[in-house]
């Protein structure tokens, strides 16, 4: 009884003496109570078959019947697949570049050349993604493109890009190359910028040519922040752009460009098949959560053990 | 003697190799800049038969003064500085005080704080959730909900709350000898001294919301609240289920593809005009610093 009287004394003086911190506090732990924890509660409707009428907590319980119809369902199931292999592709494609930029950049002596080069390889990632749609809709259109102009200088016949399912990918990871590639390249010049410089002047002593040292000095240098940008990549396997592909993709290329984001857009946002949806971003949430967690772990032993 | 030689000579085809295919990749950057600008100022029927490859062909205005002289391009212009400048406003007056709050030592249960802000950034509920979740608040369809409902994330948080955690308690001794609050100490000692880290902070918010169209698309049913970056989706979806438009002028000075090029030409525009003000802080490693939570 004492005990707990002299804690809310304590507690009643700490808080007259530091209210103000809390006051500071409060908007922040407010927002996202509101809209990043209320959310939370709400998906238990995808174990509910829910109706707009009864709302959330009265609508009646159904257990994991939407999650046993999803994995019945040929276009969940090929979302999940298009998920995975559009992701490990941009990794494939995507990851090295910048690697190779940031090499590059570091070799140029130039400074004005270099300045201006990063100046423009860093702008698109500053433009929208509708712009980015935009752009790549103009390009590779069928009778305006210039896409399709370059192709007929060569003799070939037009190809209507955008609905064929096989050339999907491709567009899609190009224009997000295009995008990101330079942007991204940003975290490997400052690790190169963290390189002491004495191994280079060693280097020069003993007579290595640029590529010489750019192989066996920079590289392995920056290679523990390689191995972490590739962990938070890994991490993020889940994350597709799918604000771009709802832009892009039309029926006839939902065989390889439809992701398990824009299957829950169509299905809960345009269908209003909201249990079904949030069931399927569910599912998403949970394999993202234990990604993520299991990169981070990863991380953070590699880049304790490796750094120190 | 004669070995350095060798060396240097192999060294300054490296070089110029390196250099030559770097303008090369920055040519392909720029390219597509170039190719949207020559087709927005490119005559209508050129553009549609793709000839345009990287000037205008019949240079004319016309997809311009189509543009501009639709009431919803002028609308939805306004729209976007107003979430732009508003949400940045709102995300400050949350992110600064919120961060600050978090970085105290005497704050009570700031494991807990912290770890609840930390968490949304591993999990997500997801569209639907939020989505209801806004429809249930009643924000749908207005200004203040998309303002407020993007306000604030997990990463720009962090961000601010580690730059105010390395900031020696020294600094704000003197201040404290001179009686200040907590609102004094912050705004006199830390903000001043986190000018880098907010500028990234404002930066990151005004480029989302400058670009962000998925949940204005989503929340938004009236379309004299919508942003640019809409009704750029719009005129392309709409326009390109259109037969008609542009074959309704038989000598068509404007077409589908010049007036998209014109829209994206218009709000590319002020990105570049601020782009080079922001330009300075990206090298400054603080983008690193967020990328380890």
């Amino acid at each position: 009884m004492i005990d707990t009287r002299t804690r809310m004394a304590k507690i009643t003086e700490h808080l007259r003496r530091e209210w103000q911190i809390y006051i500071m506090l409060a908007p922040t732990i407010i927002w996202f109570i509101i809209f990043l924890y209320k959310p939370m509660i709400g998906l238990q409707i995808a174990f509910k078959d829910y109706s707009i009428f009864r709302g959330i907590a009265d609508s009646p319980w159904v257990g994991l019947e939407h999650f046993q119809t999803l994995f019945g369902n040929d276009q969940f199931l090929r979302a999940v697949k298009n998920t995975i292999a559009i992701s490990a592709l941009s990794l494939c494609f995507g990851f090295p570049m910048p690697i190779i930029l940031a090499l590059m950049f570091n070799e140029i002596t130039h400074h004005v050349f270099k300045r201006t080069a990063q100046t423009i390889v860093y702008l698109p990632h500053f433009v929208s993604t509708v712009i980015i749609a935009g752009i790549v809709i103009t390009a590779f259109s069928p009778s305006a493109g210039i896409v399709n102009t370059l192709l007929s200088w060569f003799g070939f016949d037009p190809i209507y890009f955008l609905i064929k399912p096989e050339w999907f990918r491709p567009i899609f990871i190009g224009s997000g190359i295009w995008q990101e590639a330079g942007f991204s390249s940003i975290v490997f010049l400052a690790a190169i910028a963290g390189v002491s410089p004495s191994l280079y002047e060693s280097a020069v002593v003993d007579g290595a040519s640029r590529w010489q040292m750019m192989w066996k000095i920079t590289l392995p240098s920056i290679l523990p922040t390689i191995i972490i940008m590739l962990i938070i990549r890994i991490g993020n396997l889940l994350e597709v752009s799918f604000e771009l592909i709802i832009l892009l993709y039309q029926p006839s290329t939902y065989e390889t460009g439809d992701v398990i984001n824009t299957l829950i857009y169509r299905q809960g946002l345009q269908g209003a098949q909201y249990d079904m949806a949030a069931a399927a971003g569910l599912f998403n949430a949970v394999v993202a959560f234990v990604l993520v967690m299991t990169a981070n772990t990863i991380s953070k032993r590699y880049s304790r053990t490796s750094l120190w | 003697m004669a070995n350095m030689n060798l060396y240097s000579r192999g060294d300054k085809i490296f070089v110029r190799i390196n250099m030559v295919l770097i303008a090369l990749f920055t040519l392909s950057t720029l390219y597509p800049f170039i190719y949207i600008a020559a087709v927005s100022f490119s005559d209508g029927s050129a553009a549609s038969a793709g000839n345009v490859v990287y000037k205008p062909i019949g240079l004319t205005l016309a997809a311009y003064e189509y543009v501009l002289s639709e009431p919803l391009f002028w609308s939805s212009y306004r729209n976007t500085f107003i979430y732009t400048f508003g949400g940045t406003l709102v995300s400050m007056l949350i992110i600064i005080p919120g961060a600050y709050a978090l970085s105290r030592q005497q704050l009570y249960g700031r494991r807990f704080w912290n770890l609840m802000v930390a968490f949304t950034m591993w999990f997500n509920a997801g569209l639907i959730p939020f989505f209801l979740n806004m429809r249930d608040l009643g924000l749908m369809d207005s200004y203040f909900g998309l303002i407020i409902a993007f306000a604030c994330n997990a990463f720009n948080i962090i961000l601010l709350r580690n730059f105010f955690e390395a900031i020696p308690s020294s600094f704000e001794e003197a201040a404290r000898m001179d009686g200040a609050n907590e609102f004094q100490v912050l705004w006199k000692v830390y903000v001043p001294l986190s000018k880098p880290a907010i500028a990234t902070i404002i930066l990151f918010c005004m480029v989302a919301r400058w670009n962000g169209y998925f949940w204005a698309m989503v929340l938004l049913k009236d379309e004299q609240k919508i942003p640019l970056q809409v009704y750029l989706q719009q005129v392309i979806v709409e326009l390109s289920d259109d037969e008609e438009f542009g074959q309704s002028l038989v000598e068509s000075v404007y077409s589908f593809e010049t007036v998209t090029a014109a829209i994206m030409i218009c709000s590319i525009i002020p990105v570049l005009i601020f782009y080079p003000f922001i330009q300075k802080y990206f090298n400054k490693g603080i983008l690193l610093g967020g990328v380890k939570e």
